[in-house]
């Protein structure tokens, strides 16, 4: 089974398309980095635009590393779906359009474990990635804007978060991230069952992702207690629950998440959307008459 | 005819009377503060604000004479209200002669009441309503009304600088407002949890400053 996986992850990582996606989340993590060293400041002003009638804002002392990091996650984790969608797409259908997938199952491993072993390596392929977002996005923003207290916006409050509990959010953001992303790649993974060339699955699932995330973006009553609840998009936005504090007379609470029982929902229903897309695919290429 | 003319003279002379106590009384507090050029101390601050959630933050302040405050946080952020300036309200005291002091009675804590109108229309301070504790000659509350940024009150506790007018503890309170970003600003993102959504209204906001030490007058 790990001699499979390393093949799966040889064949994955030898192909050059497999880097292009690395190669565009660092120049897009690269040119936000840039914005907002130098124009960074009017975008925190526009931010501040609630408080800043009552209050004077440190403005530089806001945008920091810290704070640029949850900018680029916002930009970007909805965009590395499209990504990973890539990979995950082509696993399956790729060996079908190449005619190697009708040689693969005939060797002497099951079904069952070659497609196993293929959305393993996919799932590894998305979770490089999200490391590969969490070093730029993170360890570089540090560099650049150094660190302090995160300050995040919502939509009526500001929550201000000391630097001293800020990386564990960052790191349980990214599992989280990582759940969302694999979420996808189980989606890209069962259109790739079907179908006998990658073109197919990839568009797709942009297709669905596009759909879905023009609904959870939509501030329509009606879709917010009818659909939005039950799309994978809608939770796939849970990390940023972790930025999301309690306060006590205005005070942070260190460590605590406000509703924390809405991540472990979400969480649960990502990992519900997972098991769907695997049964289909499992049970389809199970049954599947391999021509090629 | 004639005891009538005798009670508004008492009247006049004894209005008069308390009016020069309430300007000489000021005049005692102000006497008092100016001993100090500068003052830098260490402080706790803790934002009380409906649409806030900060941590009680570590902070450093700065005076230097007449009306320069600084509050610096070297380790974190602070969102400082607008108009902390007042928070220093020696500054009031030290430009005392731009404004006309009125004697208003006492309060029901024995706080002798004093208020301070500007003379002249450009002032940015409205009123200023100082309630002073006479025996100790400390400043306990004040209510400053101010033209650009609505009005704040000082509430001050004093122990061991008092003898400086310097308080250990001042809560500073004042309004706001509450207010909605877009979302396409905030970033924010739908949790599935609506909350109590108040109609907008004037509310208090409060900061309190809790000293630890002060070093003063050392340049």
């Amino acid at each position: 089974m790990f001699q499979l996986l390393q093949i799966e992850l040889y064949k994955i990582f030898k192909r050059p398309r497999t880097y292009i996606a690395f190669a565009v989340i660092s120049a897009i993590i690269l040119l936000v980095q840039i914005a907002l060293k130098f124009g960074g400041e009017e975008y925190v002003d526009l931010m501040m635009t609630g408080a800043k009638e009552t209050f004077d804002i440190p403005v530089h002392q806001i945008l920091n590393g810290y704070l640029v990091c949850f900018i680029i996650l916002n930009l970007l984790l909805i965009h590395v779906p499209i990504l990973v969608a890539l990979i995950a797409g082509d696993v399956v259908a790729g060996e079908a359009n190449m005619g190697t997938l009708r040689l693969l199952v005939s060797k002497p491993v099951s079904r069952v474990q070659l497609l196993a072993v293929k959305f393993l390596a996919s799932s590894f392929y998305t979770i490089v990635l999200l490391i590969w977002v969490a070093v730029l996005a993170l360890l570089v923003s540090i560099f650049l804007f150094g660190t302090n207290q995160l300050v995040v916006a919502r939509k009526d409050e500001y929550d201000i978060i000391s630097t001293s509990d800020v990386l564990w959010r960052y790191g349980a953001a990214f599992i989280f991230a990582g759940l969302g992303l694999i979420t996808v790649a189980a989606l890209a993974f069962m259109f790739s069952v079907f179908a006998d060339n990658s073109v197919g699955p990839i568009v797709a699932t942009v297709c669905v992702i596009i759909v879905f995330t023009i609904l959870t973006q939509l501030q329509i009553p009606f879709y917010d207690q009818t659909i939005k609840p039950y799309l994978f998009t809608t939770h796939m936005l849970g990390w940023k629950g972790f930025f999301y504090v309690r306060g006590e007379e205005g005070v942070t609470i260190e460590g605590s998440i406000e509703h924390f029982s809405q991540i472990i929902k979400s969480a649960f229903i990502l990992v519900g959307y997972t098991a769907v897309f695997l049964t289909i695919a499992f049970w389809y290429f199970n049954k599947k008459n391999i021509l090629s | 005819m004639r005891y009538l003319f005798v009670l508004a003279g008492i009247l006049f002379v004894t209005h008069k009377t308390r009016a020069q106590s309430a300007e000489a009384l000021v005049q005692k507090v102000k006497a008092k503060f100016e001993k100090i050029h500068d003052y830098e101390a260490d402080a706790t601050l803790k934002t009380n604000v409906s649409f806030i959630k900060a941590p009680i933050s570590n902070v450093r302040i700065l005076y230097n004479k007449p009306d320069q405050l600084k509050i610096i946080n070297k380790n974190g952020i602070s969102f400082i209200p607008k108009g902390s300036v007042n928070m220093n309200f020696g500054g009031v005291l030290i430009n005392n002669s731009d404004y006309d002091v009125i004697d208003a009675g006492k309060d029901g804590d024995g706080l002798r009441i004093v208020k301070l109108l500007p003379k002249t229309d450009t002032a940015d301070i409205v009123l200023s309503t100082l309630y002073i504790d006479e025996k100790n000659l400390l400043i306990k509350k004040s209510k400053t009304t101010t033209k650009e940024n609505g009005t704040y009150e000082l509430g001050m506790t004093y122990g061991k600088y008092a003898e400086y007018g310097l308080p250990d503890k001042t809560v500073f309170s004042f309004n706001i407002k509450d207010y909605k970003l877009p979302k396409g600003v905030t970033l924010d993102y739908d949790e599935g949890l609506k909350k109590n959504e108040e109609p907008s209204k004037n509310k208090k906001g409060r900061v309190e400053i809790t000293y630890t030490n002060y070093v003063i007058n050392k340049g």
